[in-house]
């Protein structure tokens, strides 16, 4: 069998638990040639804007950038359709002499005369930022001229990772919160932050806290309208999901208007239980909050332990792979597999900083492999040698898995499965175990290493 | 900012195209032992992959030089070399597909000089053969990219030396691996040797793995691309692509390959002009099997002709694609009433009149350098019965309320885009019977009786 060999510049961004002493880089340009399993910055700022549905999305720079992100993520409107569309101001060999700003323009005023957006974003790309175009005064003008926010995103390929792509899409939206006004906000009120709406998960959220008795002021950016980023600034308490996305945006917040932020998971029960409680004890005055968060958890873990049970029977033993974007989704994907009786052999992210590996590594079991901005070889590689049965990624790295006769579970923003929440801990199990259980691995060719 | 008031400019809503490293990345994979690498910044290689995989389902490892921002400002030559060197140690290759991007043409890298300075510097030690070509996204699209490669690919290493040599060199352009399974099929049935670039047939659509493959098997081989100087002829497949500079037309300039452009064979017309010609080149005659698929294909087009006669139909994609499906529909009696692309080689309607009948006369709405907004728009006016193209009409099928025949690439909301076969008298058919039967599957389901018969 070929052997994997791991490129010498790699080598300390990847860490087996147990062989060795902690010292692991992170937060690194990946390399060039090692086939990352990274996007770029804009990647970041699309992703994070994208649930946005009333808001205009113009991508400045050649079609690439647009035609490969035109409609892939998962994030659910309720209204508006509008992020569901692709418009690329598609930037010919002229364009990139003579400069772009002009097309920007015009793309930008024909747009907004023809979809009435609330807002606009404007994804500066590689390009844009490569020749120069002044994207702030463009935008600037039409935004007096056409009287929306019309909100320029840094977002150059090149100018880093993905990360600098989340605080670009921050640094934009944040120059809509305040604008709009508090009056009638309850100060029991919240915004949900860092939660995308993919297959609804917003709302089985929100659902949750408005059954506990909070205002849900905005989701931010999950079934996102403008009106409401507006005036999110009159919540008394910003709950960030996920550390990578959206924390800077509740930083930026907490400076400004004094909100404070708390952080949590909905990923799995026991997250999801803990981020209701941590809410509710931030509202310790109001004790019936807490109460009602208490019938929430033990009424929806009622609900599904049956079924849940008969999953952990049939998963009980079996390992798992975690590869995913951000760390933070790491900690519940190993939380949540465990409650259905998985091993995790390996565990990665394609942005971890030192304090999530590090807990990363406290979290995991001996043997266990946690890479950072891993390959399609390294995963293989691991992936063989701790004998998977299961990955959980996104669609890149669903192949890696699938040549190797292994089950997988998409975890990304792609993804049309809800997974937050209660009722999602139900259907990730019961996707995970009409993966790992399914006949068709039997005629895998290389089952030899499971 | 005074001189911004040209409001002319129109934005792209919903391309109906895409990049060209995208189709260059897709040649280097069906070359054998090749990896593709991008030169630019990581984004554009990982959202390629990412679109190749959702429609091969196979693993796609596409590097990237990877620009940093200094690499934006100084020059891209050292980041290249790392991921060439980082390439080789991790894959082992035997060819290296090198793709520029908007970037690194934007800041006039010169990469054939960085590779050869490369090269001498590393004379002597067994490296990978590496080619490179250039494809500015900003003045093309995919397809550019697609016959950008292939073309350069040929440039570099196709000589003439064998004066025996007796086989047929076939540039296929950019069809599905059951396309290009099917083409092998018939140069072997007809006892004709060929090479055929690119061949993703098996590196894009192969079985799982016992072990482990960093590259997976098949494509191309380098001594058959060198080998094709030799050939005693070309055939490529494209009306449109008739009009460049292709790789046929290289080898014919270079070493007097002669070249045969043909238009991609699908329906009929187009299939019997390609089994013309490997008879003609050959000397040999049409094998029994293909005589008999034929037959059958004219005799279901007989039982069926009812079901699709003056059925409308919006049809798009890229160019050659468009030329060659409006040749089917129109032989079948469907109209193309709509043929519309996001290319823009200024042929396109010219090339629709060669194979669609009474073109002028039948008022059919030909459309170069759109979208799909532009192409929703014009098919509003037009009540098709169906569009047939790639996934991405899907949207535009679903606001017209018809149903949408998937063809082409991508198809990334349904099994088997790589199983899906267009050409040949055996992909005629399957065509036809997927059309006949989606028309009359919409009229059943109209019907208040719901026929159960036919
Ligand atoms: S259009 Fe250019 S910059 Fe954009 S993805 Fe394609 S190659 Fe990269
Ligand atoms: S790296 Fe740059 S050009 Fe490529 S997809 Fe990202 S922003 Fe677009």
């Amino acid at each position: 069998m070929a052997t994997i060999a791991i490129l010498k510049e790699r080598e300390k961004q990847i860490y087996h638990k147990g062989e060795q002493a902690f010292d692991m880089t992170c937060e690194k340009k990946s390399l060039a040639g090692s086939v990352s399993q990274r996007a770029c910055v804009f990647c970041g700022s699309r992703v994070v804007l994208y649930p946005i549905a009333d808001a205009l999305h113009l991508i400045h720079g050649p079609i690439g950038c647009a035609s490969y992100t035109w409609d892939i993520r998962g994030a659910l409107s309720s209204g508006p359709q509008l992020h569901r569309m692709s418009f690329s101001t598609d930037l010919k060999e002229k364009d990139i002499i003579f400069g772009g700003e002009k097309k920007l323009y015009g793309s930008l005023v024909r747009l907004i005369d023809k979809y009435s957006p609330n807002a606009a974003f404007v994804y500066a790309t590689c390009i844009v930022g490569l020749i120069g175009d002044d994207v702030d005064s463009v935008c600037k003008r039409v935004s007096d001229e056409k009287g929306i926010p019309v909100l320029p995103v840094h977002s150059e390929g090149f100018k880093g990772t993905k990360k600098d792509g989340y605080k670009a899409a921050c640094e934009a939206m944040a120059e809509i919160v305040g604008t709009g006004s508090t009056e009638g906000i309850s100060p029991l009120s919240i915004n949900i932050i860092g939660e995308f709406n993919i297959a609804g998960e917003a709302w089985t959220i929100q659902d949750y806290y408005e059954r506990m008795g909070l205002e849900v002021v905005s989701v931010f950016t999950g079934d996102g309208r403008v009106e409401r980023i507006k005036r999110s600034h009159g919540a008394s308490l910003n709950v960030v999901q996920c550390s990578g996305s959206m924390t800077y945006l509740a930083e930026i917040m907490n400076k400004r208007y004094g909100i404070p932020y708390i952080r949590v998971s909905y990923f799995g029960i026991e997250d999801m239980s803990k981020a209701l409680y941590d809410v509710a004890e931030h509202f310790e005055d109001h004790p019936s909050i807490m109460e009602k968060a208490q019938n929430i958890v033990r009424e929806e873990i009622e609900n599904i332990q049956p079924e849940l049970k008969r999953y952990k029977k049939a998963l009980s033993g079996k390992k798992a792979a975690v590869y995913v974007g951000g760390a933070f989704k790491v900690f519940s994907m190993i939380k949540a597999l465990r409650s259905v009786g998985m091993d995790v052999v390996l565990a990665g992210s394609q942005t971890g900083n030192r304090d999530d590996y590090k807990l990363l590594r406290e979290m995991c079991d001996d043997g266990t492999v946690i890479v950072d901005d891993a390959n399609p070889l390294e995963l293989s590689k691991y992936c063989i040698e701790k004998g998977a049965d299961l990955f959980i990624g996104g669609v890149k790295e669903r192949p890696i898995a699938y040549k190797l006769g292994i089950g997988f579970c998409d975890h990304n923003h792609e993804r049309k499965l809800s997974l937050a929440g209660y009722s999602g801990m139900l259907n990730f199990a019961r996707e995970v175990y009409s993966s790992v259980k399914s006949p068709v691995w039997k005629f895998a060719p290389g089952k030899k290493f499971s | 900012m005074k001189a911004l008031e040209n409001v002319e400019y129109k934005a792209t809503s919903n391309a109906c195209k895409l990049c060209s490293p995208l189709g260059a990345s897709l040649v280097f994979r069906g070359i054998e032992k090749s990896v593709p690498l991008l030169h630019g910044s990581q984004g554009c290689s990982t959202y390629i992959r990412r679109y190749l995989i959702s429609h091969f389902n196979e693993p796609v490892d596409i590097a990237s030089s990877n620009f940093t921002e200094e690499t934006a400002v100084f020059g891209g030559s050292a980041n290249l070399i790392l991921a060439v060197q980082n390439i080789i140690k991790q894959y082992d290759p035997k060819f290296i597909g090198v793709a520029t991007t908007c970037l690194s043409e934007t800041i006039g890298d010169d990469v054939p000089m960085i590779l050869s300075d490369y090269h001498k510097k590393n004379s002597g030690t067994k490296s990978p053969l590496i080619v490179s070509v250039s494809t500015p996204s900003y003045s093309g699209t995919h397809i550019d990219g697609f016959h950008g490669a292939v073309k350069a690919a040929v440039n570099s290493i196709s000589a003439k030396e064998d004066l025996e040599a007796k086989h047929i060199n076939l540039f296929p352009g950019m069809l599905s691996p059951a396309d290009y399974r099917h083409i092998k099929e018939i140069f072997k049935d007809f006892g004709a040797d060929h090479v055929m670039l690119p061949d993703y047939s098996q590196t894009l659509d192969g079985p799982l793995w016992s072990e482990y493959q960093k590259i997976p098997e098949g494509g191309t081989s380098i001594k058959q691309i060198i080998s094709m100087g030799s050939a005693v002829a070309s055939i490529e497949f494209g009306r449109i692509l008739a009009e460049d500079e292709s790789a046929g037309k290289l080898l014919q300039n270079r070493f007097k390959v002669p070249c045969h452009s043909l238009g991609l064979p699908i329906g009929v017309n187009e299939t019997d002009v390609f089994f013309d010609a490997i008879s003609k080149i050959t000397g040999k005659p049409v094998p029994e099997k293909y005589i008999g698929e034929r037959g059958r294909l004219i005799d279901s087009y007989v039982d069926g002709h009812k079901y699709v006669f003056e059925a409308r139909a919006v049809v798009y994609g890229e160019e050659d694609l468009v030329v060659g499906l409006a040749s089917f529909l129109s032989e079948i009696g469907v109209i193309p009433v709509l043929c519309a692309t996001g290319g823009k080689s200024g042929h396109l309607k010219n090339k629709l009149c060669q194979v669609v009948e009474d073109f002028e006369s039948r008022g059919i709405v030909t459309l170069e350098g759109v979208d799909f907004v532009d192409i929703g728009d014009a098919a509003k006016k037009l009540s098709p019965d169906f569009l047939i193209g790639n996934s991405k009409g899907y949207k535009t099928a679903r606001e017209l309320n018809r149903p949408l025949i998937r063809v082409g690439f991508p198809i990334h909301d349904r099994m088997g885009g790589a199983r899906i076969l267009h050409i040949g008298y055996k992909g005629a058919q399957q065509l036809f019977d997927t059309i006949s039967n989606t028309i009359i599957a919409s009229r059943q389901d109209a019907s208040p009786v719901g026929y159960t018969y036919m």
